[in-house]
């Protein structure tokens, strides 16, 4: 028995590797394979990887105890110690399956969607590319959260900052709407740069553990916290915070998110929205041990979770791109995630992260499939337009098709249903789930949440249910916007369904999304019974039907609402939103995300920019070149030159050598006196010497 | 018996004279000739105290006899070279006036 389970487990560092295979082999022979050649691999490592990770689930019922499996030593200077070791429980494993599971739908997904979309973009020869990047992010996340240790962690954490920068930024050349301009590859960096903000947090949290407990290791840092002082385990959690702010997406640096919506649909679903994003509630579950020790800390994480939730709905209730109200959908999810586990409740955040995994990339992907649904009826237009002209006419239709049509933009769309039926019912599966509607899996894990803020921590139950409240009404008006009413443009009008193959994936999907609250059913609580293995901390959340109710009452309230606003009287092409009239200036801000984007602008990057300027105008070329090279260094070695060449060169040692050689001319013009050319003198001359020496040897 | 000191005393006249003689006259053939008194004052000085120390020795010494003929030898030789000498720069310059060879003059 241990020999088969401990089999199982030694396969674990299969979960990076798989990946990574696929990606080499499409990165070096890619080139050679066809488009579903492509597909498959990756889908293939990544499906392997989603079975590896069951088998661990499988050794996992059978031998709860944790496991970590080395696999190389990686730093060992003095105390400090980090290896590359794969740690199985079962919190690791239920991210493994949610990452490789969710992620194998969506690589399948995108077999189809990329398909069309480098069609559409003029640019077939990313395909492969963009599933290069997909297997680099799986094997990342699988790092991530698979170590042993707060630093592999951090490896798997940065290398999937990098994926996201690269699959944000994968159409780096264009906008959104496939026009050249700069826009997508500032979206990456801008999500790149956000989260390193957050890196610094996790970096000063992971070098305050050394320090203080002098490891990194999960194991030794919870064995040494609880005799910590409490200053230590605060910082520690703030620092850590920073991190999960950066990474999923909370205030403050939940700026970059909506703007990662740059990226190919595929990648809002899988990175931005079910699993890289989770990675902050992750953290916090796994550190579980460090925030439960510290009141002050879940404090923070629980408000900041629950501001985020309701900050993001108010932002969602007001946009208008379909992919933009899913984006602050997910910022707001991800506030009901780390509000949880900020309260303790790390089951029930584990339960949301995974059900909103399922429910949120089925929007995306559908979505996804909406999007291309218009581009389709975008593109059945232009080319119907062009056969009828005979090829010259395309531009003078013009007016009926813009140059730029933006297939995102819900005010283009409604009536899609018609169009579109397959999509539409998986898209009412997912809003059903997102707002939390019995018995789909959304209203299971929301109200998990729910009941325990409303038992420890009222203010935060308050602020979550006005945002669950709003994430009703934001994803009912987005249903009656884009599937009901009229078509408000022509391209609605055409739209068509998306193969298969992009929706295959959504129906498996649309089914973990209906029957995903069973995970975690009250009473049975398999999830938290299985957590519960790995954090102790984790208390069986109770079902309260009072907060059912509610929310239950409040959601129903908001969805109506919705109808009664958006579907009474559907809104018509350039109509305005009906809340502007109702909100004002309220909406005003909703729709331009209260201004944050700008209000950063202003307070960091214009600072940023004013301060490079002043560095590099006043302090390098007034003061440095300007000042200090010119004033100081080139005229302090001038005058300095001068001195050497003028008094020291010229007065002295000039005046030294013309005193010598004057010495010996004046000695040689008297002794050529002597030289007179008479060999008799000479001789004379030699007989006096003689003489003399004879005369000192004689008489001395 | 002549007693040495007359020889010493020739040999100092003959010696002085040829020293005047090498500094004053200007012809190279007589300054030769002055060269040759010298020599022959130093060679009449030489035998002098050979005979001086053979009378007083019981032994005979000859070293200074010896010498001169050393000296007779070396003086010939440079006789021959002298003269080959002196006929070169008379055959350059028509003169054999030592003040004339002033080539090396500063």
């Amino acid at each position: 028995m241990m020999d088969n389970t401990s089999g199982f487990f030694s396969l674990v560092p299969l979960i990076v590797f798989l990946p990574v295979l696929g990606m080499l082999i499409n990165l070096i022979f890619g080139s050679k394979f066809s488009e579903k050649g492509i597909g498959a691999v990756a889908a293939t490592a990544s499906g392997l990887a989603f079975v590896v990770a069951v088998l661990q689930a499988y050794s996992l019922s059978v031998a709860p105890a944790a496991q970590n499996i080395p696999v190389a030593q990686w730093i060992h200077i003095g105390t400090l110690v980090i290896d590359w070791t794969f740690r199985v429980d079962t919190l690791s494993v239920t991210m493994m399956l949610v990452v490789s599971g969710v992620g194998t739908l969506i690589h399948i997904y995108a077999i189809g969607y990329m398909h069309e979309d480098v069609r559409f973009k003029n640019d077939e020869g990313r395909y492969r590319r963009f599933f290069v990047f997909l297997n680099l992010f799986i094997a990342m996340m699988m790092i991530l959260v698979s170590g042993n240790s707060y630093m592999m962690l951090f490896v798997g954490w940065e290398g999937v900052g990098l994926s996201s920068f690269l699959l944000i930024g994968f159409w780096y050349d264009m906008d959104t709407l496939g026009r050249p301009s700069f826009a997508n590859s500032n979206a990456a960096k801008k999500a790149f740069i956000v989260n390193r903000v957050g890196d610094f947090g996790f970096l000063l949290a992971a070098f305050m553990m050394f320090w203080q407990f002098g490891s990194t290791n999960f194991d030794n840092v919870f064995a040494a916290a609880p005799a910590a002082p409490a200053w230590v385990i605060l910082w520690i959690t703030i620092f850590l915070l920073v991190g999960v702010a950066g990474k999923s997406a909370q205030i403050p640096l939940y700026i970059w998110l909506p703007d990662a919506m740059a990226g190919p649909t595929p990648v809002s679903a899988l990175i931005h929205a079910a699993t890289m994003v989770t990675a902050g509630v992750y953290l916090v579950t796994r550190s579980a041990p460090i925030y439960t020790l510290s009141a002050d800390a879940q404090y923070i994480v629980a408000t900041l979770g629950a501001l985020t939730a309701l900050f993001a709905a108010t932002i969602a209730v007001g946009q208008y791109d379909i992919k933009k109200v899913l984006a602050y959908s997910t910022i707001s999810q991800l506030g009901f995630m780390v509000a949880a586990v900020g309260m303790g409740a790390f089951s029930a955040g584990m339960f949301h992260l995974i059900t909103h995994a399922f429910f949120k990339a089925l929007l995306f992907l559908s979505a996804g499939s909406v999007i291309l649904g218009m581009e389709r009826g975008h593109h059945h237009l232009a080319h119907g337009s062009h056969g009828d002209h005979g090829g010259h006419g395309s531009r003078a239709e013009a007016g009926t098709i813009p140059e730029v049509f933006d297939p995102g933009d819900m005010r283009n769309m409604g009536g899609l249903r018609k169009q579109m039926p397959v999509t539409f019912w998986l898209y009412m599966i997912g809003t059903i789930a997102l707002a939390g509607i019995f018995p789909f899996a959304g209203f299971w894990s929301k109200d998990e949440i729910l009941a325990d803020a409303f038992k420890n921590y009222p203010h935060v139950y308050w602020i979550l249910s006005a945002a669950a409240f709003l994430t009703a009404f934001y994803m009912g008006r987005q249903i009656w916007m884009v599937f009901f009413g009229q078509p408000r443009h022509e391209v609605a009008k055409h739209a068509e369904e998306s193969p298969l193959i992009m929706t295959a994936p959504l129906m498996v999907l649309a089914a973990l999304s209906v029957l995903g609250g069973l995970l975690n059913m009250p009473g049975v609580d398999t999830l938290s019974l299985w957590l519960k293995q790995t954090v102790e901390q984790i208390e069986i959340g109770e079902f309260n039907p009072q907060v059912a109710l509610i929310s239950t009452a409040l959601a129903l309230l908001a969805i109506f609402l919705s109808w009664w606003l958006y579907m009474r009287k559907p809104i018509q092409a350039g109509q305005p939103d009906p809340l502007k009239k109702m909100l004002g200036p309220i909406f005003t801000g909703m729709e331009n995300k209260w201004f944050i984007d700008e209000a950063y602008w202003f307070v960091f990057v214009d600072r940023y920019v004013d301060l490079a300027r002043f560095l590099a105008q006043t302090v390098d070329w007034n003061f440095w070149h300007e000042w200090f090279h010119n004033s100081v260094i080139a005229a302090g070695f001038v005058g300095l030159t001068r001195f050497l060449a003028d008094p020291v060169d010229l007065g002295i040692v000039n005046k030294v050598s013309k005193v010598l050689a004057d010495a010996v001319q004046a000695s040689a013009q008297s002794l050529r006196k002597i030289q007179n050319g008479f060999v008799r003198s000479y001789a004379l001359s030699v007989m006096l010497g003689v003489v003399a020496i004879l005369g000192y040897l004689l008489f001395k | 018996m002549v007693p040495t000191n007359y020889y010493l005393a020739l040999a100092a006249i003959l010696f002085t004279m040829g020293a005047m003689g090498v500094l004053i006259r200007r012809n190279a053939l007589v300054i030769f000739m002055s060269v040759e008194l010298m020599l022959n004052a130093a060679n009449l000085t030489f035998v002098t105290f050979a005979r001086m120390y053979s009378t007083l020795n019981t032994t005979s010494v000859y070293n200074g006899q010896i010498f001169v003929f050393f000296v007779m030898t070396v003086a010939a030789a440079e006789v021959a070279v002298g003269l080959a000498l002196i006929v070169a720069i008379f055959r350059n310059k028509q003169s054999i006036d030592v003040d004339q060879l002033n080539s090396l003059k500063g």
